[in-house]
């Protein structure tokens, strides 16, 4: 349709308006400016009671959103390595239960998430949770580690480790302590509170020639 | 869904609940309809943080789940309702709306009800009685009554409803059948249920309670949700009803016009006609019911001060106006006459498209623009003739009007081959094409304009934590009483170039704001022109 013929030209661009010898715009070359200059400037924006009060109420409205429990920040990132001091620093609350409690005759069965209990009692054996495997298997172990420290340590600590093992129970992550409670030797001092100064002065080792500080 | 309107939704997403929700969101509103176990795995979160997220979209009614493709005994299926993810936009006005019309307390009722999503009447009532007894000076408090009785009123004029009710009940108290979960694809509308207006019967007595400093903020968010004592309306949640308050919008905007183009008293009677027709007129009707004039005449409030013959010019007044606000449609009863809803919308529509094109291109191009829109299909010449402008310049303003899509070309040939030599090239402006543009325009500056206040917000962001710290230690300070010295000490602290850095943040985020909300405005007048629009075809 554009015209086969050899010297024709079908289109004439005397009809969309562009006279001959007309000099059309020059082509651009380059993509258009990030912030091409306006010929035009924009209006005002409308200011007032209404405008001030609507403004505010937004900016209100949007803090009150950030404290609300419908905000959901994601869970902490993991870290490199395990620290001495996560276990007295306070981390966010990254169990998965919903902070607010929602009318579930409302909601899908299957968006529950089962709460956590706050004491986990090593002595009631089936709990009815909607299985996780590896929470099952925690709780074995649990049970299996003491009764294994109870005959090693015939229950000289007993009571120590009681009051140990619940505040480390109710954390979410299990494994940390569980290494903790495999190193400790046998003693009266309860171990989560001793530092052995590993941490302190590891360079000693290398380049003497260093002025330290 | 176009980007534009999927990239806002996720913005708006992020601004409330935070990015958990932002990703499960836009994920599922791309994929349209998906089961639990597809979204966690497509997102590649834990599958708790879908399900939380799920449980927060749902209870603030922007997704909703149903039966899916395999029928009721396969996995639930959701889906996002993205008009209600735009709704966010426009909370602050509902806010304001409720305020001027029902005072503090309908102001402080529709907050709640928009930041919690869904509310039952007695944990409404009992939360804005606290807050309001807390702005009280000391020794009052707000009694439950008003707030009730505030919350009927709310009720009865249609602007809180019902939620529906869910089909599968999986509980014994409401003693519902138990019938399958609706196909999602079709979403129960509140209206449909016939309870949706009906005030439960509540006993609830007392007043609001003055917070004590002492008390623990987790205090009282446990009480808040926890209400444990059953007031007897167990099961009934409100939500904040959307349409009625569009509907509200509209007439404002109509009586806005006719005020602008006519005058006062013509406002007055527009403003009465639609008060008359509120609950008789469906939603999206193209005109309200036929009101004669006498009843408009005893329906008129008496501070208007407007006598029976000067109604009866001002009606002629409006009918003949060309941009027929008001249509009359027979003589009985002193005539009758309808408000022309969808007329008086497509002429506000026409209107914002034509400032807009005036305060891009020049008045010039909107003599044109106009005049295209008046008169459909012109050729070049034509245009030129018309509009009064020499050729050249007038060309140069029709390709940038082109070059924008606001103005198309229709090629009318004579012969059967569309030689170019021997068809007809005219221009057109098509209004219901445009204002979609234009809305799609507007959902993309609303983007950048989060984005621009993200961007601000994130490059000062060091500065405002050091602010806010330094209100926290003031605030400290002056509650244990420490002298001046101290506190002028602590304010040091920022020293004056970063207080002015401060002042220009927070000029800069306050424009960025307001300028949402105002192009907020313009998205409701063309969504209501094309649903409008729509609705009559």
């Amino acid at each position: 349709m554009a015209g086969r013929g050899r010297g024709h030209r079908t289109f004439s661009v005397e009809i969309v308006g562009i006279g001959k010898g007309e000099s059309l715009p020059p082509s651009s070359v380059q993509p258009t400016p990030l912030f091409p200059p306006l010929d035009q400037k924009p209006v005002p924006l409308q200011t007032g009671e209404e405008a001030e009060y609507m403004l505010a109420l937004k900016q209100e409205f949007r803090g009150a959103m950030k404290t609300l429990p419908f905000y959901i920040r994601p869970a902490a990132p993991k870290k490199d390595v395990e620290r001495y001091s996560d276990k007295y620093q306070k981390i966010e609350t990254s169990d998965n239960s919903l902070e607010w409690k929602p009318d579930w005759r409302r909601f899908p069965k299957e968006l529950r998430v089962r709460e956590k209990r706050p004491l986990r009692d090593p002595e009631k054996s089936k709990v009815p949770k909607q299985t996780k495997q590896p929470r099952v298997n925690k709780e074995e172990i649990i049970r299996k580690l003491e009764t294994l420290e109870q005959k090693e340590e015939e229950g000289s600590s007993d009571e120590e480790e009681g009051q140990k093992k619940k505040p480390e129970e109710e954390e979410a992550e299990g494994e940390e302590e569980y290494d903790e409670e495999e190193f400790e030797d046998e003693t009266d001092y309860i171990m989560s509170y001793f530092d052995n100064g590993e941490e302190f002065g590891g360079d000693s080792d290398e380049n003497i020639d260093e002025a330290v500080y | 869904m176009t980007a534009q309107e999927v990239r806002l939704c996720g913005l708006l997403l992020q601004e409330h609940f935070g990015n958990v929700v932002e990703k499960v969101g836009t994920h599922l509103i791309r994929s349209g309809v998906l089961n639990l176990r597809a979204l966690a795995h497509e997102t590649k979160l834990p599958l708790d943080l879908v399900k939380k997220s799920l449980c927060v979209l749902v209870q603030h009614g922007m997704c909703t789940f149903g039966a899916g493709r395999r029928g009721p005994a396969g996995p639930v299926e959701y889906r996002i309702n993205c008009e209600h993810v735009f709704h966010m936009l426009r909370y602050p006005r509902y806010i304001y709306t409720a305020k001027s019309l029902y005072g503090d307390t309908g102001e402080l009722i529709v907050e709640e009800i928009l930041q919690r999503g869904q509310m039952t009447m007695s944990s409404t009532v009992k939360t804005v009685a606290d807050r309001l007894t807390h702005n009280m000076p000391e020794g009052q408090s707000m009694d439950y009554s008003e707030v009730v009785s505030v919350f009927s009123q709310l009720v009865e004029t249609h602007f809180l409803q019902r939620c529906p009710p869910l089909a599968s009940a999986g509980s014994s108290s409401s003693g519902a059948v138990d019938t399958p979960l609706p196909v999602a694809t079709q979403p129960t509308e509140p209206e449909n249920h016939p309870d949706c207006y009906k005030l439960p019967y509540i006993n609830l007595t007392g007043q609001g309670k003055r917070r004590r400093s002492s008390e623990d903020g987790e205090a009282d968010q446990l009480r808040y949700y926890d209400c444990d004592d059953d007031c007897g309306d167990d099961g009934i949640y409100w939500q904040v009803n959307f349409q009625r308050f569009h509907l509200h919008f509209r007439d404002q905007a109509i009586i806005s016009a006719v005020s602008c183009k006519l005058d006062q008293s013509s406002s007055e009677i527009v403003r009465t006609m639609l008060r008359m027709s509120e609950v008789t007129t469906p939603a999206h009707a193209a005109f309200t019911q036929a009101l004669s004039a006498n009843e408009i005449f005893r329906a008129l409030l008496s501070s208007y001060n407007i006598a029976r013959p000067i109604l009866d010019q001002y009606l002629s007044l409006l009918v003949d106006d060309p941009m027929e606000f008001v249509g009359k449609t027979g003589d009985s009863g002193g005539g009758m006459y309808v408000v022309n809803l969808h007329r008086a919308l497509a002429n506000l529509a026409r209107a914002t498209l034509e400032s807009v094109v005036q305060e891009r291109f020049g008045s010039r191009s909107a003599r044109i623009f106009r005049l295209l829109l008046r008169k459909r299909h012109l050729e070049q010449k034509q245009v030129e003739d018309f509009a009064m402008i020499p050729a050249k310049e007038a060309k140069d303003m029709l390709y940038k009007l082109l070059s924008e899509n606001l103005v198309q070309l229709q090629e009318i040939p004579k012969t059967p081959d569309y030689a170019p030599s021997r068809t007809f090239y005219l221009y057109t402006v098509n209004q219901l094409p445009t204002a979609r543009l234009l809305l799609q325009n507007c959902y993309k500056t609303v983007g950048n304009l989060i984005e621009r206040r993200l961007y601000e917000t994130k490059e000062n962001k060091r500065l405002l934590e050091k602010s806010q710290r330094i209100e926290a230690i003031l605030a400290s300070l002056q509650a244990t009483g420490a002298e001046a010295a101290q506190l002028t000490e602590v304010e040091e602290m920022i020293t004056v170039p970063e207080r002015q850095q401060l002042e220009s943040l927070r000029h800069h985020i306050n424009k960025l704001d307001s300028s949402e909300n105002q192009v907020d405005e313009t998205i409701f007048l063309l969504k209501s022109y094309i649903n409008s629009t729509q609705a009559s075809h």
